[in-house]
């Protein structure tokens, strides 16, 4: 391996072509072929009618448009909910000096390292009407949360939360307060400097997080399983969908939903690898 | 996407002595000050709605395992399918963080010291399990490793296809958290190291290595942690036999659709005693290495 230290300066060792190889195989055999198979199943199913014509009738069947129209629906809230509270709370955390900051920045990321079954799990030990701590309280005022949309929508907010403050953060501690000072002085006040001054310095942040939630929440299932119905037209989800398809033996159906949140994730994925400044990536 | 935790100690946070640990005495960045009120205003709505979506919620998963008292908690991690999905998850989240550590590292060598055309595209294809939804990475899988397999393996219902589907969704981990620390590595020391006569063995293990500890250690810790919850992308590979194939997050799948709350509760606890391990490894590690740098 150390013989490849010298591919700098022009040298590679046989060793470096071993690694190399290796390394494609692996991607090739983990990733690559499975995720094009899902473009060839979705198109060209084993026992079924293939090509366009058919794939896109898939997607259009009713409770398909609906588990789209559902998934965009919770995505949307929750996109907005975590712009929100993520771009507030990475000022607070650059910004601010305050008790608790430093266990509060490691509590922000404590969602990523929860399993979405255990999120749901706490969601309806929570918020179930029947069993939520405050699900009385709720019921009295009639609303229900778990077993409908704004479950589905605290379930995905959850899971992606620190997205955005992941992406804010480390912008803000970069490009310091001078700016911000220097309008202060000018006598700008605390939004006029937030709108003119910071905000349009973190935006590409902001927008990756937001990019990043995006495509999270659009795909969130394990959280979302355990607080929805999930039965068609009712709490189905494009990702419970694919489950419920294909545990139905309506192969065409899962891979071609399969098929498009593929190709929307991807299509995040570049947008934020290929978009984002070079001086980052360094 | 995958490094931030490292990241959450960078330069600018710098190192508080403990949460909440008083600011006096240390000079603070210019710029930043205590709360104005409008500031604190918008603290505590933050932490309502932080607290409404995320610490209550959990709380009541720790107060409904433990509501029982000691015994009824240990009763139910006792029973012996609990314990063989609990067994199963912590044997496998092991092996995959061992083999990321391997790989991963020298994914991330061939990323950055190795030139080769087409490189930017392996760069996508890195972040592609974490792209994909859990429940599509699974069905990725079972299109070329599943029944119907053009290559005709078959992997469902397996300990082997349990395996295949936690090594996809965390390949990035190991990758991301190495790649940024090789590419400061400074070759020089190394090539320094073999003018004078150092073996490549003798530079991989006394150089390269040690500086790398840190990362492969959070990267890996990443990647077991992930492994431990992993849930949508097993729901159609795992079979989900107990005591056989069947993962803790779906036994607390199954306990919930059996109206068994107290049970899926304590099960998740675990779960939740080692992603707070584990963040708290991370957090060790983080600081070290902003120490060092």
């Amino acid at each position: 391996m150390a013989e490849s230290t010298l591919t700098r300066r022009g040298r590679r060792g046989p060793l470096t072509y071993v690694l190399r190889v290796l390394v494609l195989v692996y991607l090739l055999l983990l990733v690559a072929w499975p995720v094009s198979l899902i473009a060839q199943r979705a198109l060209l199913p084993v026992d079924d009618p293939g090509g366009l014509g058919p794939f896109l009738e898939r997607l259009t069947e009713p409770s398909t448009v609906y588990a789209f129209n559902l998934t965009l629906t919770v995505a949307f809230w929750a996109v907005l909910a975590n712009t929100v509270f993520g771009v507030s709370i990475s000022l607070l955390l650059v910004r601010y000096r305050f008790w608790g900051r430093r266990a509060l920045s490691v509590l922000v990321d404590l969602p990523l390292s929860v399993s979405p079954v255990v999120v749901g799990l706490a969601l309806v030990l929570a918020y179930s009407s029947t069993r939520g701590w405050f699900g009385d309280a709720l019921g009295s005022v009639g609303v229900q949360v778990v077993f409908s949309t704004p479950g589905l929508v605290l379930a995905t907010a959850f899971v992606s939360l620190p997205l955005v403050v992941r992406e804010v953060v480390p912008v803000l501690e970069e490009i310091g307060t001078d700016a911000e000072q220097a309008a202060r002085s000018l006598g700008a006040n605390g939004r006029q400097t937030f709108w003119r001054i910071t905000l349009p310095s973190i935006k590409w942040a902001v927008l990756y997080g937001v990019v990043l939630t995006a495509a999270r929440s659009l795909g969130e299932f394990g959280a979302v399983k355990i607080v929805s119905q999930g039965a068609e037209f009712n709490g189905e989800t494009a990702t419970l969908l694919v489950q419920n398809e294909y545990g139905a033996f309506n192969e065409p159906a899962a891979y071609a939903v399969a098929l498009v949140l593929v190709l929307i994730s991807i299509i995040a994925l570049v947008v934020v690898t290929y978009l984002r400044p070079k001086e980052d990536r360094a | 996407m995958s490094t931030p935790t490292l990241a959450a100690t960078a330069p600018g946070s710098g190192p508080a002595g403990g949460p909440g640990a008083p600011q006096r005495g240390r000079r603070r960045p210019r710029g930043v000050e205590a709360l104005t009120p409008a500031a604190g205003l918008g603290l505590g709505v933050a932490m309502l709605w932080f607290s409404l979506l995320v610490l209550l919620p959990l709380t009541a998963v720790v107060v409904t395992a433990l509501e029982g008292g000691w015994g009824t908690f240990v009763d139910v991690v006792a029973e012996p399918d609990t314990r063989a999905a609990l067994l199963l998850t912590i044997t496998e989240a092991l092996g995959v963080a061992v083999v990321n550590v391997v790989v991963g590292t020298v994914i991330a060598w061939v990323l950055v010291r190795d030139d080769f055309p087409g490189k930017r595209v392996l760069e996508v294809v890195i972040d592609v399990p974490f792209a994909l939804p859990t429940i599509v990475a699974g069905l990725v899988l079972l299109s070329l490793y599943g029944p119907r397999s053009p290559i005709g393996v078959n992997v469902v219902g397996t300990r082997e296809g349990i395996f295949l589907a936690l090594l996809f969704v965390t390949l990035p981990f190991v990758v991301r958290t190495v790649q940024p620390v090789l590419i400061e590595l400074d070759a020089d020391v190394e090539e320094a190291a073999a003018s004078l006569g150092a073996s490549p063995a003798t530079i991989l293990r006394r150089i390269v290595l040690p500086s790398l500890a840190p990362a492969i250690t959070a990267g890996a810790s990443l990647a077991f942690a992930r492994a431990i919850s992993e849930f949508g992308s097993l729901v159609l590979i795992a079979g989900n036999v107990p005591g056989e194939t069947e993962v803790a997050s779906l036994r607390i799948l199954k306990f919930i659709e059996g109206d068994r709350y107290a049970s899926a509760a304590a099960v998740a606890f675990i779960l939740l005693l080692v992603s707070a391990l584990v963040i708290a490894t991370l957090d060790v590690v983080s600081r070290r290495v902003a120490r060092r740098g």
